[in-house]
């Protein structure tokens, strides 16, 4: 590991100051990605402003009848608390279903929004990787790719966000709130994660020492109709190959405000908003949630085939999006892989 | 040399704690953290630490090593790399270690060639762990990339059979019959090629060497991580003209090895080398990516025909293995001769090709060979038993061999038809409708059910152990065996206190050191087998020389009394046809004043019986998986895994044994793999994260039924040994459930969502 200083701040602005007081500074929130990625070489600050101190840990009810998220609320603390579980139950169903108890305990949730891919060949220092190295060129393009995305990739990097929590942000339409050397700003969480587009190697859209330091969420958290159905290789401690979180408001049968993002799938949780019009106004069929998926992914592109490849994840997802939104209309888990509770039948 | 002992003619006393459920005594210490691993041992000066550096490319040649830039670091030691490794012994057969293959072994630092991807470069000495790793992180190092292939596919062409040369491996049966006649007039046939692909091993503890350097004329003390110790003494003291003394190999407890420690792994050779050179003790530890830099199960692809009468009598078998092996090495494992040991066919033929390609060697893993074939039989087999309408667990009752076809010789047991009926009852089988998707939970999944069976050797290898029984009555026995997480330690504790009577707390067993009475590396299933026996002879060794001293005791009752007509029991030494007459061992101490009372015995593979016999262990394997078809997940929800292995030292961890192995086949099935990159000719998912292995909620109910065998042929112990068998079916009676719930036959491993979308 490189030498580094560390900064313990106290509060957001001081914390901000620190940090564009040092080349190469990183924010260190939890610990849990940026760490590894400094084990393995493949971040090298030289100062880490350590946020551990800061008093943004808190969850509040906001006056819109929102919820706050401070960002150093561990994902733990975050997917327990009674407000979340009982008003945004998706919020709580997708941070369970990542990472094991022992990371959610350490990780927060601005740390969460800041988590780097899992692309291999980001994490492999012998392969060329434009996300780590802009210019090398992408590894997955036709290599092994069995974890990488189908729909708005670029023929420089066709990395996957690997965050289950942000995928129902997405869904619940959260802002983000930060803090930077120019004040404070708040971006939409549509706004947030970006396409690899030419830069890759930005997975999002803060300015230079820009902190994280709440997430609110809207009054409406569809605690009636939603579901995460998260699809991946074993039954935990593995990313999505796709994962689909839906908040819905319903009247009897007819679906009167749809909402939904797809993980596993995209450099950036995934939403389709004219596929969410789609929903809006009609009655709940699997007809039609087999349209809206097949909307979703109309325009996808997969790098291969076999298993080592992703094209499969295009029928995949759209058989994960019917089932979600089936799931989520119907409130009965009739299967429900995430949680497989025959044990002992 | 005598290996039995007069069973006494009396029911088994209290102190028969061969069999019993007894806990490992080493238990305690390895949940407190109080047993040591290899990279956990303090030395007595300071300890200096060694990070290895890996190529980046598949094959070439190193131009330069910037070695100077990193060495100006404050607190880095030395860089060691071909430039200025000393040289070392010249030629091949001081790297070849006990369990090589044929070839020539990777020479660690000796060249500048690479030869596969991850190969160890370069080591960086430093003061501490994190500068070590840091220095090596920054070590610049140019390299002529070369050609290289990683795909199997495009090395067939060049494929080869499989040359004789590594210990163990057994080559293809001969032909029998006409198979191409007799494929031809079959009714029902079955033909399909199966694929899995390289698995490495990622046991939880990492490699890992600490070398103690004790000074000046000092030995030093190598504490390693291996499943074998005197296997890396000889390898260490041919490489470094050392004598074995000097040579000391330690290893008391092993976080895991299924196989990757057989053979002595690099990083012993860099400590060992930093050690010797700066005489200084030194560790070196590979990191998690760097277990992928090792052996693995060899991608292997097979081609099976198959076909029976209309009563499904088999006809026809012809199964042929093609694996990878590495450009210097000839890896070979026992692949498609259980097909012909498990079924009776009158016409057969078999093949077993190697391949090379850019890699590094694969390695035995689990079950090597077995794990391999029986996946690709008993899915075909499985296949034939549709085709002829009959029930798949009938079906390989039918078709049962009490001989092994494969040598005309008898079984020394087989009680593998116990096992299928056992099996299928606890299971339920009677139950199975026959149809494929015929079956469904009460939430709507498909439910399927399959079987298939497994066959492993019951080997014995060279093995020898000492008893030492001190005058305080306590009893320790030794051996430089390993314990990989087997049990071990306690099985050879109730071995040797039931030989001599002993309660289990007056007995102690060690193991893991050079310095005790050499053994053979802990795989192949053979450990239970051959060390038990050699403890066993040991004691008894003891015991005859304490009838001596009992005898010389004034009016001692067992005067004239034979060593083959007394027990030892509760403590004493009994006379058989009276056991009123007795001696109390501690008396027999007390009275010789002796300090101790020592032996060494051995044991060893019989050769008239290996002439005589087909000596294996059986498993047949019941399983039930949950299909969602929409989605493509499969949940394997029960197992039922019944094993004929002789006799059961201790059904508990011999229990635990074939749990852990039911666990390693349903990760084979439907998880693992090593991703292969062949634009980069390296393994790409190294790590625990993307490589998947199962996790505690892929696992539900297993249930494990031992049918015992009384077998005195196979072992003078009656044991043939548990460490492979369990897992052995399972990856087929997997796939066959899955074809059962959903009449989709997946032939490539793992069975992942999008094989069944």
């Amino acid at each position: 590991m490189n030498s580094f200083t560390l900064t313990q701040a106290t509060a957001a602005d001081e914390a901000v100051r620190d940090y564009a007081g040092h080349e190469h500074a990183a924010y260190l929130g939890g610990g849990t990605n940026l760490v590894d990625l400094m084990k393995y070489n493949l971040e090298r600050p030289s100062h880490l402003t350590s946020l551990g101190l800061l008093p943004l840990t808190d969850i509040t009810s906001l006056p819109d009848g929102g919820l706050r998220l401070g960002a150093l609320a561990t994902n733990a603390d975050t997917a327990w608390h009674p407000e979340v579980e009982k008003r945004y139950p998706l919020l709580s169903q997708t941070i369970l279903a990542g990472a094991t108890p022992q990371l959610r305990n350490a990780a927060t949730n601005g740390g969460n929004l800041n988590q780097r891919t899992r692309c291999y060949y980001f994490y492999d220092l012998a392969a060329p990787c434009n996300k780590r190295e802009p210019g090398t060129g992408c590894s997955a393009l036709t290599g092994p790719n069995r974890v990488c995305g189908v729909l708005g990739t670029s023929e420089s990097c066709i990395a996957t966000n690997p965050s289950d929590m942000c995928v129902a942000l997405a869904a619940l339409e959260a802002t983000v709130r930060v803090q930077g050397p120019n004040g404070e700003r708040t971006i939409k969480f549509d706004d947030y994660h970006r396409l690899p587009g030419d830069h890759p190697e930005k997975d999002n859209t803060l300015e230079p020492g820009e902190l994280v330091t709440a997430i609110d969420l809207p009054a409406e958290g569809y605690a009636d109709h939603f579901t995460y159905l998260k699809l991946r290789d074993r039954s935990s401690y593995a990313f999505a190959l796709v994962s689909v979180a839906v908040g819905l408001k319903m009247n009897g049968n007819t679906i009167e405000k749809a909402r939904f993002a797809l993980g596993g799938v995209a450099h950036k949780p995934w939403r389709d908003q004219e596929a969410e019009k789609m929903l809006e106004g009609q009655t709940a069929s699997p007809d039609l949630f087999r349209k809206v998926a097949a909307k979703v992914f109309a325009e996808a592109k997969g790098y291969g085939e076999g298993s080592l490849h992703n094209s499969f994840k295009i029928e995949l997802g759209k058989r994960a999006i019917v089932r979600a939104l089936k799931q989520a209309t119907e409130m009965k888990y009739e299967v429900n892989p995430n949680v497989f509770l025959n044990s002992n039948p | 040399m005598s290996q039995t002992i007069a069973t006494p003619p009396t029911v088994r006393l209290d102190s028969d704690v061969v069999g019993k459920p007894i806990s490992r005594p080493e238990g305690p210490a390895k949940v407190s953290g109080a047993a040591k691993y290899a990279a956990e041992f303090s030395v007595t000066g300071p300890l200096w630490y060694g990070y290895v550096v890996s190529s980046p490319i598949a094959k070439g040649k190193i131009t330069k090593i910037y070695a100077d830039e990193v060495l100006a670091i404050p607190g880095v030691q030395q860089v060691f790399s071909h430039e200025n490794v000393p040289s070392l012994a010249w030629f091949d057969r001081a790297y070849k270690d006990d369990v090589a293959p044929g070839g020539s072994p990777f020479r660690p630092l000796h060249e500048p060639e690479i030869m596969f991807s991850q190969q160890p470069v370069a080591l960086v000495v430093a003061d501490t762990f994190e500068l070590a790793r840091y220095a090596a992180s920054v070590l610049r190092i140019d390299y002529d990339v070369a050609e290289f292939n990683t795909n199997l596919e495009v090395a067939a062409p060049k494929a080869f059979d499989a040359p004789k040369g590594k210990t163990g491996f057994v080559p293809p049966p001969k032909p029998k019959g006409d198979v191409e006649q007799a494929y031809a007039d079959a009714p029902h046939k079955v033909a399909g090629e199966y694929v899995h692909h390289a698995q490495h091993h990622n046991p939880m503890e990492m490699f890992g060497t600490t070398v103690d350097w004790l000074g000046d004329g000092k030995k030093m003390k190598i504490y390693d991580k291996t499943q074998g110790a005197p296997n890396v003494q000889q390898y260490i003291a041919k490489i470094f003209g050392l004598s074995k003394e000097e040579a000391r190999i330690i290893s008391k407890f092993t976080g895991g090895g299924f196989g990757s420690g057989l053979r002595p792994q690099y990083q012993v050779f860099m400590a060992v080398l930093a050690a010797l050179e700066l005489e200084h003790s030194v560790r070196v530890v590979m990191d998690r990516s760097q277990m992928f830099s090792m052996g693995h199960r060899p991608h292997t692809v097979q081609d099976i025909r198959l076909a029976s009468d209309d009563q499904g009598y088999l006809q026809a078998m012809e199964h042929n293995a093609l694996a990878e092996t590495s450009q210097f090495e000839d890896e070979t494992e026992t692949v498609v001769n259980w097909s012909g040991i498990l079924y009776k066919v009158p016409n057969s033929q078999f093949d077993y090709k190697l391949t090379k390609i850019d890699v590094n060697t694969p390695a035995d893993m689990r079950a090597p060979g077995a794990a391999t074939g029986s996946f690709a039989i008993e899915s075909a087999i499985d296949e034939l038993s549709y085709k002829a309408g009959r029930d798949p667990l009938d079906f390989r009752l039918l078709n049962y061999t009490y001989t092994d076809p494969t040598e005309n010789k008898p079984f020394s047991s087989k009680r593998l038809d116990d096992c299928y009926h056992e099996g299928a009852k606890r299971f339920g089988w009677d139950q199975r409708n026959p149809e494929p998707r015929s079956m469904r939970d009460e939430n709507g999944l498909l439910v399927g059910w399959g079987v298939a069976a497994g066959c492993w050797d019951a080997s014995m290898q060279k093995a020898a152990a000492k008893a030492v029984l001190a005058a305080d009555g306590h009893l320790t026995v030794s051996s430089a065996t390993n314990d990989q997480g087997a049990g071990t330690y306690v099985i050879m504790t109730q071995m040797a206190a039931q030989t001599l009577g002993l309660p289990l707390a007056q007995v102690t067993f060690e193991l893991g050191d050079t310095e005790m009475p050499e053994a053979p590396v802990q795989g192949g299933s053979w450990t239970a087998n051959s060390v038990g026996a050699a403890v066993k002879d040991a004691c008894q060794a003891v015991g005859k020389k304490l009838l001596k001293l009992a005898q010389k005791m004034d009016d001692s009752p067992l005067a004239g009394v034979d060593f083959e007509d007394v027990q030892f029991a509760d403590g004493h030494i009994r006379a058989n046809e009276d056991i009123s007459r007795s001696v109390a061992i501690a008396d027999i101490l007390a009275a010789s004043g002796e300090a101790k009372i020592e032996a060494e015995g051995k044991a060893g593979p019989n050769p008239i019986n290996m002439l005589k016999y087909s000596m294996h262990s059986h498993n047949a394997v019941f399983v039930e998986v949950k299909v969602d078809e929409d989605l493509g997940t499969i949940h394997v929800t029960r197992v039922v895994d019944a094993v004929a292995a002789g006799r059961i030292m201790n059904p508990k961890t011999a229990r635990s044994q074939v749990l852990g192995g039911v666990v390693w086949g349903i990760g084979m099935a439907l998880m693992e793999e090593a991703y292969l990159n062949n634009d980069l000719g390296r393994y790409v998912n190294h790590n625990y994260a993307e490589y998947h292995i199962p996790v505690n909620a892929d696992i539900k109910k297993i249930d494990v039924i031992f049918v015992e065998e009384e077998d005195d042929i196979a072992s003078p112990i009656g044991v043939k040994g548990v460490g492979e068998i369990g897992m052995l079916g399972v990856a087929a009676a997997v796939a066959n459930a899955v074809y059962h719930a959903t009449g989709k036959r997946v032939r490539e491993l793992p069975l992942t969502i999008d094989k069944l979308l």
